[in-house]
């Protein structure tokens, strides 16, 4: 390193100027940090402020509690790292997924579940597509229903009970961040989460009203049992069929 | 000299980091009393255990050390910390091996999905997450912590600052890595990639980072050169860098202390932002930056020349840091990420091409008047091969980062093929050249067991690499254009299961090419235990002191 002044022909040269950086570990962190903290700020904090960052559109609500915890399964067996939830605006998506996914359908997810890649197919609009016992099938022997599926099976979802004891804590700390979970929700978070599966709970209703358009029916089949299967196929069914485009308006929301 | 040094018994210092452990393993041991979530309570469990042993030892080693302090210098040498760089190369050697196997397996369950066994901690998707995060935090992370910790000892001529600091960074940043890897097995993760990791491993991972960066820091205030030398820059670049990503990226807020469970306080779109600004820079800065320190320190060193030019190591390093923090929204291409912003990545990602072929360039050409000792040494045919690998691999992002491409490439295979050719070609190669290197330097070693195993490890790698990279580029483009592909009448032409079954060929060529990868890193792994086990010979002066001056 000794010989670099030699290489310098002035002590005014913009390369002269570097051995600042060079000789100083705070002025190099310093450094770093602004040049790093640029395309951050300006990719990022607008997302923030921008109006039209997420479009209006009605219909998209919280997940219910079961829906909610169905969520956190699909977590938990990673189904994000071969399943997309992100139809992308081209014709062969749309015509076999459906309507292009808009930001608001995720607004209340945490985290995003997007996803990067499709060795299976899009899930963003796989509500109501098929029916609870071919979800449960599916899940529980992929190739009894799709003989040259890769997908893993799931047995154990359809076996193992749904813990739920922290539901009503999962929902505060959502709406800590931004959530609108009411009170009222959030009280009865363990009971919905009962009277979703059983339409003839007397909560049923009452789950209905508070998450409008929640799909109430016994989902893996005991409507006395809460399973990992019916929170995770509740959730699946709900996806994408929040939002009715028949009355959305596309131009309004042009970015 | 050290006569001078007053006599350390239990030095401040000590008796706060002994206190520190003793409190974390209280700690840990009423939160595995309390939770009612098995994997929790083990993951608390192993915490107790580790800090608790790191309690003893703190206060064993301060009170039955000698009145003299370690010495900084013996005999006008700097009197270098090699113990904890070994530790971490053994590490690194370690999980390279367990990351492979375990890309191996989910390579094979997705061409035969029998192999998932149905068994829940086996299932691809808890797998995938533990490939990913074995081989680019457990094997990556080691190696740079490694390399970075000899590196700025020797470039400094300094000892590594602190006695009980650098054992915690290695051995706290390896404690991660075991609960990050359990707790996918066991179904803990929050489900963001390449930050799978759930609030209470970020945490530790946070401490463990910060002390990282002071060790090295400190290290660098001790230097007795007068500038600070450019492989740590990149080292210091991606420390700071990573830890501001960590940070944004993992901004969570747990369900309680009793639970593993914590959700993001960014949501959809917003948090997307996030998650890639940090995966995208998890590549830029961890697989990139660090290891582009592991290529200014050792490729100038094995070939005995001096880094090509100075000033384009100056506009490397800038450039690159600057352009690779936009590229994120590449990964978002016609997504609900609004369109301003998809834009921005995509014009940074194609800017970003200058920089890495800058970098590239500067570390080909270091070998100027030396290309002759490509034909004699494997070791840095290795390495060369990996900066090529860098250039092939920094030419095809930003060609997949133009929208055009990406919506073609984009879901498809071929996003796996590009970043296995920069993982298993360039930082693959560079720290298996890196560790090559290390082994015979730390353990006092001539040379290595055998150049000729060296040879085989280069050439079957090799073979796995193309065999895996091509098989992707057929398969993610083949289905890429199967998704659309229409019929003369204007119908979809295939179902989406039709797409899938065409894969299979190519997930079968892509595990022979796993398999052949894992198989050279095996041969590797015998040599540098032969070497280890060989008789130590005094090597040259010349080797891992002087450095190569710059032009």
């Amino acid at each position: 390193m000794t010989d670099i002044p030699a290489t310098v022909p002035r002590k005014t040269s913009l390369w002269a100027r570097h051995k600042i950086f060079e000789t100083n570990s705070i002025f190099l962190i310093l450094g770093v940090l602004f040049v790093i903290s640029i395309g951050g700020l300006v990719e990022i904090a607008p997302l923030f402020y921008l109006q039209s960052t997420i479009e209006r559109v009605k219909g998209v609500r919280p997940y219910s509690p079961l829906e909610l915890a169905g969520r956190a399964i699909y977590v938990r067996e990673g189904c994000y790292n071969c399943h997309s939830q992100m139809i992308r605006p081209l014709r062969d998506e749309v015509e076999r997924y459906g309507h292009y996914s808009l930001a608001a359908e995720s607004m209340y997810d945490k985290p995003f579940q997007w996803g990067s890649k499709r060795t299976g197919p899009d899930l963003a609009r796989v509500g109501g597509k098929y029916s609870d016992e071919w979800q449960l099938r599916h899940l529980n022997d992929p190739r009894s229903v799709v003989p040259l599926s890769i997908m893993p099976a799931y047995p154990w979802l359809a076996t193992t009970d749904l813990k739920y004891n922290d539901i009503a804590i999962d929902m505060k700390v959502n709406r800590l961040s931004g959530v609108p979970y009411t009170d009222e929700m959030i009280l009865n978070a363990a009971a919905d989460l009962r009277a979703q599966i059983n339409p003839e709970d007397p909560g049923a209703a009452d789950v209905e009203k508070r998450y409008p358009k929640a799909i109430i029916r016994s989902f893996a089949g005991d409507p006395k049992r809460v399973t990992e299967a019916d929170a995770l196929i509740a959730y699946l069914q709900v996806l994408g069929t929040m939002v009715d485009f028949k009355l959305y308006d596309n131009k309004a929301n042009l970015r | 000299m050290a006569a001078t040094l007053p006599a350390p018994q239990l030095k401040i210092t000590d008796l706060g980091a002994g206190i520190a452990f003793g409190a974390l393993a209280l700690l840990t041991l009423i939160i595995a009393g309390k939770t009612e979530y098995p994997a929790y309570a083990f993951h608390a469990l192993v915490f107790a255990i580790a800090s608790g042993w790191a309690c003893f030892k703190v206060f064993d080693n301060a009170t039955s050390r000698g009145p003299v302090a370690i010495p900084q210098e013996i005999g006008g040498k700097p009197n270098y910390n090699m113990g904890p760089v070994k530790f971490a190369t053994i590490a690194a050697m370690f999980w390279g091996i367990a990351g492979f196997t375990v890309g191996l397996v989910i390579a094979l369950q997705l061409a035969f999905p029998v192999f998932n066994f149905e068994l829940p901690w086996i299932s691809f998707g808890r797998l995938r997450p533990l490939h990913t995060s074995a081989v680019i935090f457990a094997f990556g992370g080691n190696v740079l912590l490694a390399t970075s910790f000899y590196v700025v000892q020797k470039t400094s001529r300094a000892r590594l600052a602190g006695d009980i600091a650098p054992w915690f960074v290695i051995l706290g940043y390896n404690l991660f890595i075991v609960i990050a890897g359990t707790g996918y097995l066991l179904g803990i993760t929050q489900g963001k990639e390449y930050a799978e990791p759930e609030w209470y491993a970020d945490l530790w991972l946070t401490v463990v980072w910060v002390v990282y960066l002071l060790v090295f820091l400190a290290t660098l205030w001790k230097r007795k050169e007068p500038h600070i030398y450019v492989a740590n820059w990149f080292y210091l670049g991606f420390i700071v860098t990573i830890a501001v990503l960590h940070l944004g990226n993992n901004a969570t807020i747990p369900v309680s202390i009793f639970s593993p469970k914590s959700y993001i306080v960014w949501s959809g779109v917003q948090d997307a932002m996030f998650q890639w600004w940090y995966g995208h820079n998890a590549v830029g800065f961890f697989l990139t930056a660090g290891f582009l320190g592991i290529m200014y320190y050792f490729i100038p060193k094995r070939a005995e020349r001096p880094v090509y030019s100075y000033r384009l190591s100056i506009i490397h390093f800038w450039s690159l840091i600057f352009l690779y923090i936009w590229a994120g929204p590449h990964h978002l291409h016609y997504t609900a990420l609004p369109d301003w912003a998809q834009t921005l990545g995509m014009t940074f990602s194609i800017m970003l091409w200058m920089p890495s072929w800058g970098g590239m360039i500067n570390g080909l050409l270091t070998l100027s008047g030396a290309w002759d000792k490509l034909r004699t040494d494997p070791v840095l045919r290795m390495m060369v091969v990996s900066v090529a690998f860098y250039g092939m691999s920094t030419f095809e992002g930003p060609l997949m980062s133009i929208k055009a491409v990406n919506s073609l490439s984009h879901y498809t295979d071929w996003t796996i093929g590009h970043v296995h050719s920069g993982a298993l070609g360039w930082v693959g190669y560079i720290s298996f050249g890196a560790i090559y290197c290390l082994v015979p330097w730390l353990w006092n070693k001539k040379s290595l067991y055998s150049d000729r195993l060296v040879n085989w490890h280069f050439w079957i790698s090799t073979l796995g690499i193309v065999l895996y990279i091509t098989a992707m580029w057929v398969s993610g483009i083949l289905q890429g254009l199967m998704w659309r592909a229409y019929t003369p009448l204007g119908f979809l032409e295939y179902s989406f299961i039709e797409t899938v079954a065409a894969m299979k060929p190519f997930y079968v060529i892509r595990a022979l090419g796993g398999g052949l990868f894992l198989a050279g890193a095996l041969i590797m792994a015998y040599n540098l235990w032969m070497t280890v086990r060989g008789a130590p010979e005094a090597r040259e002066a010349s080797l891992g002191d002087a450095l190569p001056a710059t032009r």
